[in-house]
């Protein structure tokens, strides 16, 4: 099929960025997002032409790095799925597709289409640990019971990617989604409840140090999170902050 | 502190208000719809709200200090969430993934702030001058005239009516989500769901009814 890109440029974080179009033909539809960027960046090469700089790195939706906001949805139009698990079977011969990258002001561009997504690592050291001995006489986790519900509910969360999309798509970038899958998938758990108290408020002021914006709870994060990471989280962290904060 | 001052603390803020604001808005509407099928009815009940130490000096105050820091808060929160995305998307397909209502909150706020301005110019500053500064006489069956009247002007109607169905919008999204912002989100929630829905509709068609109701009848 035959595409137009419209493609956000930019340099650096330090200029001002616009749309350029490109046009590219014999696209397959069992490319992967990433892979017709790869055909268009071989294009521009070829032509002495600087490549569009775009993030990705595991190319089977685990690592969360292909951050892009396809025709005004993060990942593109399909649900459940990240950038690199999108293929070109879901447009159309002669669409025209517009490409940005994730627009937050605690994700600032760092060239094109690449976004620096630290705040969400500055989130996680807040407080995403447990305090485990580690030094070789470490117990096997199983000596711990835990309940199924729990554990499902655990799991669920830590399936979160880091990807960003929830921000990507929330109309305030509100990282409350990721925020509360990274303190959920600790505090329900026994060994995360040790320092339950102080992980949410710490993960929470960090959160805010950020400049993310505040929850409306408009449900967009979710319908667009690859994962699909539930909003009974983002309730439960709620619940949580609150009953840390009156404990102090 | 953080429970004042972080982005949690100040959702919270805004469901309480909003909740609290919910509860009056009913109230309201059960003395309101008084004055279709009994104005003596709606006369005492009035006067007892005019006149009650306890409406007029603990519920009022509570009343008006809930209402500024809903809508104070609301518009810090906005004011906040826009520096959250400084430059805007060339593509938004917001429709994909959320409901316009639950986008448009502060829109439909600012209508209602509007009516509330316009409201207490025609009920409320009127009522507190009659009362406290020109010491008018107490006359317990001026209430219902005094409403009824102001649905004889077809612009003021239709403004009441637009105001109504915007706040029907505001809490079509704004009930539930007060519950999900204190962290009520479980088995009950869909129960729960349904009755705010129902609520966002009924208690403002009951207003909008009411002010029909009179417009027509004069
Ligand atoms: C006076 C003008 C008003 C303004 C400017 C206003 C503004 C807002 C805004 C911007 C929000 C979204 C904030 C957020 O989700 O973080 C909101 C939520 C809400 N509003 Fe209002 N509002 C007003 C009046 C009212 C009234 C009269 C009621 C009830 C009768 C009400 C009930 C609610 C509720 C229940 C919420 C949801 C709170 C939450 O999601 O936690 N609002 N309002
Ligand atoms: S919650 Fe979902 S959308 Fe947000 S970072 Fe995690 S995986 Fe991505
Ligand atoms: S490149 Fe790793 S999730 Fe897409």
């Amino acid at each position: 099929m035959k595409l137009t890109l419209k493609i956000w440029r930019q340099k650096n974080g330090q200029t001002k960025g616009a749309f350029q179009t490109y046009s590219l033909d014999n696209v397959s539809g069992d490319m992967s997002f990433l892979e017709m960027l790869d055909v268009l960046n071989e294009d521009l090469i070829n032509n002495n032409e600087e490549p569009v700089v775009f993030d990705h790195d595991c190319r089977e939706g685990i690592c969360g790095a292909c951050s892009l906001q396809i025709n005004g949805e993060p990942h593109g139009p399909d649900a459940l799925i990240t950038t690199c698990q999108l293929h070109m079977r879901s447009f159309n011969d002669g669409d025209t597709i517009t490409i940005e990258p994730f627009r937050a002001a605690a994700f600032p561009v760092i060239k094109d289409l690449m976004v620096d997504r630290s705040a969400f690592e500055r989130i996680q050291q807040a407080g995403g640990y447990i305090s485990v001995n580690t030094s070789g006489n470490t117990i096997d986790a199983n000596t711990i019971p835990v309940d199924k519900a729990s554990a499902d509910a655990a799991f669920d969360a830590a399936t979160c990617i880091g990807c960003g999309a929830c921000v990507a798509a929330c109309k305030n970038a509100s990282a409350m989604l990721f925020t509360s899958a990274k303190v959920s998938q600790f505090s329900l758990l026994p060994q995360g409840k040790v320092e339950a108290t102080q992980r949410v408020l710490n993960m929470v002021e960090q959160m805010d140090k950020e400049g993310f914006g505040n929850c409306t709870n408009t449900g967009a994060c979710e319908a667009e999170c690859p994962k699909g990471i539930s909003l009974e989280f983002i309730a439960r962290m709620n619940r949580e902050y609150l009953k840390a904060s009156i404990k102090g | 502190m953080g429970l004042f001052t972080s982005s949690i603390a100040r959702k919270v803020t805004m469901s309480l208000s909003g909740l609290f604001l919910v509860i009056f808005l009913a109230q309201h509407l059960v003395i309101n719809s008084a004055s279709v099928f009994s104005p003596e009815t709606f006369n005492s009940w009035s006067h007892f709200m005019g006149t009650n130490g306890l409406v007029q000096f603990v519920m009022q105050p509570i009343l008006i200090i809930g209402v500024l820091l809903h809508f104070i808060m609301g518009f810090i929160l906005e004011s906040q969430n826009r520096k959250a995305r400084p430059i805007k998307y060339g593509v938004f397909k917001g429709n994909n993934n959320s409901s316009w209502v639950s986008r448009n909150m502060i829109l439909s706020g600012i209508v209602i702030l509007v009516f509330l301005a316009v409201h207490m110019y025609d009920f409320f500053f009127p009522e507190i001058a009659y009362k406290y500064v020109s010491m008018g006489p107490e006359d317990p069956t001026r209430y219902y005239a005094e409403t009824v009247g102001k649905f004889a002007d077809p612009i003021r109607t239709f403004g009441y009516v637009l105001a109504f169905v915007l706040l029907g919008m505001h809490l079509w999204h704004g009930f539930s989500s007060a519950f999900q912002s204190i962290g009520f989100n479980n088995k009950y929630s869909r129960a729960l769901q349904g009755f705010t829905k129902f609520y966002a509709v009924v208690v403002p068609l009951g207003f909008i009814f009411i002010a029909l109701y009179h417009f027509l009848n004069q």
